[in-house]
């Protein structure tokens, strides 16, 4: 199989320059320096034609900067992304419509002040892949993929509810009939019942239009349903890989393990949790090593000091941990 | 099984609308469930279901337009819905305390921590020395699982991270050993590993100071872990309550059914998830009969014209619905 995109040595980090004060009192013999996030560290992997691709982790982990520079929202500060696009398609479509991104929040990522119509063809007659007298059918046809009655297109973004909002997003990103599609955390703000409708649209669009997604969600129920791979993250950096039976039978990082059992089931009797201890740190000042070693049970001198390396253990399983050296 | 212990709270026919300029909205209209003396019970519902201005009903923070129009909320044996505010005062943040989902919204960004937790001390016992409340709030954050709680005491809200401020609230919450405790999604805005933390910790809390818990959330799993019995509410009202195996086991209302089948990990992979069609309905503008009839797939004339009213079943539930099949109705 073909990867669609090769992610290479992606790092994004934000810096807070130094106000005026800092810089001064630098001059004057202090030391202050820049304040840096290192949000995505060094990260490797590909996604493949037709895959639903999984990204896990907590907040402040990376998974929604990732999202963004693959999106082409964010520019990286190191790295590459290739994408591997049909040429047929990309001598019509500009490449970077190609990936299109659904938001979390579907109050605050439709403009209050367009209507339906025009939020969904304002991408494709800009980038003349329609033209105007086509935009009433073409807009017509969009909400009815996404199941949506084609009557509302008249409609402002606040006659709908939060789950008809978020179809209204669906239906903007198709509009530019893209390959690929970044889905950051795009059913959390949803109710379960909505949540559920919106799951099997993603499923069902993603048969009939050939797509490919990166999923990137906090809730790993979610993701355990649909996604092919998954991609753990902590802190900016990868800990582990797996395609999902391997991920859900045999999870290898202490963290995966750590993050699975904390997963409420629905599951009757009093269920004993056993969490972790500790905090995520914080990203400004991540622990040296493995960045997981000071909430680990089984951490070691070598993980206080050591960056642990994605090695594979199982086909297509990598995982980030200096235990698997012991064996 | 609940009825065997001395109810704590029981709440019967409660009715809380708001009257705004778009009409009447009975945001709880004819809630009734009891909670026991160390039970957890869980109340679950989607966003504008109403779990959420019930909790607010029973601890009396319910504000204008909304007003409590009907119902008894005994809190043993006290109706506290007759209580002038100063009455209420006693009770509240006292023998009934609540947790809020934001923590950061509940706590003072510019008190520091001590100086608010002993104010929640000294507000219902103004004969406690300042030193003995502060041991007091010190041993609270302890009993949290705040490590060097004598210097956490001094820090203010903003040098906690999210899952320290709700144990923080929590510790607020235990201060008076309250009999009640009702916590408003606490854990939905914390993270996986934090909220397995802050669930445990509740759990022995309540375990072993004999407290009641009422839980409000629109998460199944997270209730489904803890608590005892179970309320799911829809557009105001219960319509379905049990205990948490019974339901869980074998969801009788459609909405349940609904509700649970739409969790991803009671589906099989790659097949498509069950959905509960179509959406809540507008609380201004409820149809006549069952609130749910346009989602239900068991929906019949009768559910369009009458509103169900509770059936009682063999294994101690209740369900708000006529349609039932044969052999359960009692």
């Amino acid at each position: 199989m073909k990867p669609i995109l090769k992610v290479e040595n992606l790092s994004k980090d934000f810096v807070k320059p130094l106000d005026l004060v800092a810089k001064a009192l630098n001059k004057l013999g202090q030391n202050y320096r820049e304040e840096i996030v290192h949000a995505v560290d060094d990260v490797s992997f590909s996604i493949f034609k037709g895959e639903i691709v999984g990204v896990v982790g907590e907040s402040g982990c990376g998974k929604s900067t990732l999202g963004r520079m693959i999106a082409g929202i964010l520019p990286p500060t190191s790295g590459h992304l290739k994408f591997e696009l049909d040429e047929s398609k990309t001598s019509k479509i500009p490449p970077a419509l190609l990936t299109q991104m659904i938001f979390q929040d579907p109050f605050s990522s439709l403009n209050p002040r367009k209507r339906v119509i025009d939020i969904i063809t304002e991408a494709p007659i800009y980038h003349k892949l329609i033209d105007q007298a086509e935009k009433q059918t073409y807009a017509e046809d969009m909400l009815q993929r996404v199941g949506l009655d084609p009557d509302t297109l008249q409609r402002y973004p606040h006659q709908f509810s939060g789950g008809q909002r978020q179809r209204v997003g669906i239906a903007r990103a198709l509009a530019v009939s893209p390959d690929f599609l970044v889905c950051d955390e795009s059913i959390a703000a949803l109710d379960v019942s909505i949540q559920a409708q919106i799951i099997n649209l993603f499923v069902d669009l993603k048969d009939k239009f050939d797509l490919t997604y990166l999923f990137i969600s906090h809730d790993i129920g979610v993701v355990e349903h649909i996604a092919d791979r998954v991609i753990v993250m902590y802190l900016g950096r990868i800990v582990e890989t797996a395609p999902i039976q391997d991920f859900l039978k045999n999870p290898n990082h202490p963290y995966t393990n750590a993050l699975l059992a904390g997963v409420p089931r629905l599951e009757i009797g009093k269920r004993k949790y056993e969490p972790i201890k500790g905090e995520i740190p914080s990203p400004l000042d991540p622990p040296p090593g493995c960045h997981f070693h000071p909430r680990c049970r089984f951490a070691e001198e070598r993980c206080r000091v050591e960056k642990p390396i994605l090695i594979e253990i199982a086909p297509a399983h990598f995982s980030a941990c200096h235990l698997n050296d012991r064996a | 099984m609940s009825k065997a212990l001395d109810p704590i709270l029981k709440i019967s026919n409660l009715q809380t609308h708001f009257f705004t300029k778009a009409g009447v909205l009975k945001a709880v209209d004819g809630v009734s469930f009891e909670i026991g003396a160390g039970e957890i019970v869980g109340l679950v519902g989607e966003s504008g279901s109403g779990k959420s201005i019930t909790g607010f009903s029973i601890i009396g923070l319910v504000d204008a337009p909304g007003k409590i129009v009907g119902g008894d909320i005994s809190f043993k044996g006290q109706n506290l819905n007759q209580l002038s505010n100063e009455q209420m005062q006693h009770y509240r943040g006292n023998r009934i305390a609540m947790i809020f989902q934001d923590p950061m919204m509940t706590l003072n960004p510019v008190l520091r921590i001590e100086t608010q937790m002993i104010e929640a001390i000294q507000a219902h016992d103004d004969s406690i020395a300042h030193e003995d409340a502060r041991i007091r709030a010190r041993d609270a954050l302890g009993l949290v699982g705040i490590s060097s709680a004598d210097e956490r005491l001094r820090a203010y809200p903003h040098q906690f991270s999210g899952g320290m401020r709700q144990r923080v609230s929590i510790a607020i919450a235990m201060l008076n050993r309250p009999d009640l405790i009702i916590a408003d999604e606490p854990t939905t805005a914390l993270d996986v590993t934090i909220q397995g933390q802050v669930i445990s910790e509740m759990q022995k809390l309540c375990q072993e100071t004999k407290t009641a818990l009422l839980w409000i959330t629109h998460d199944l799993a997270v209730v489904s872990g803890i608590a005892d019995r179970i309320c799911v509410m829809y557009a105001g009202r219960v319509v379905e309550q049990g205990s948490i195996e019974s339901t869980i086991l074998n969801p009788m209302h459609p909405y349940t059914r609904g509700l649970m089948g739409s969790v991803p990990s009671q589906n099989q992979r790659g097949k498509p998830l069950q959905q509960i069609d179509g959406m809540v309905p507008s609380m201004l503008n409820l149809p006549n009969g069952c609130a749910f009839q346009n989602r239900c797939r068991r929906v019949n004339d009768t559910c369009l014209t009458k509103q169900p009213d509770i059936m009682h079943l063999a294994d101690g539930r209740q369900v708000r619905c006529i349609n039932l099949p044969e052999e359960y109705k009692v």
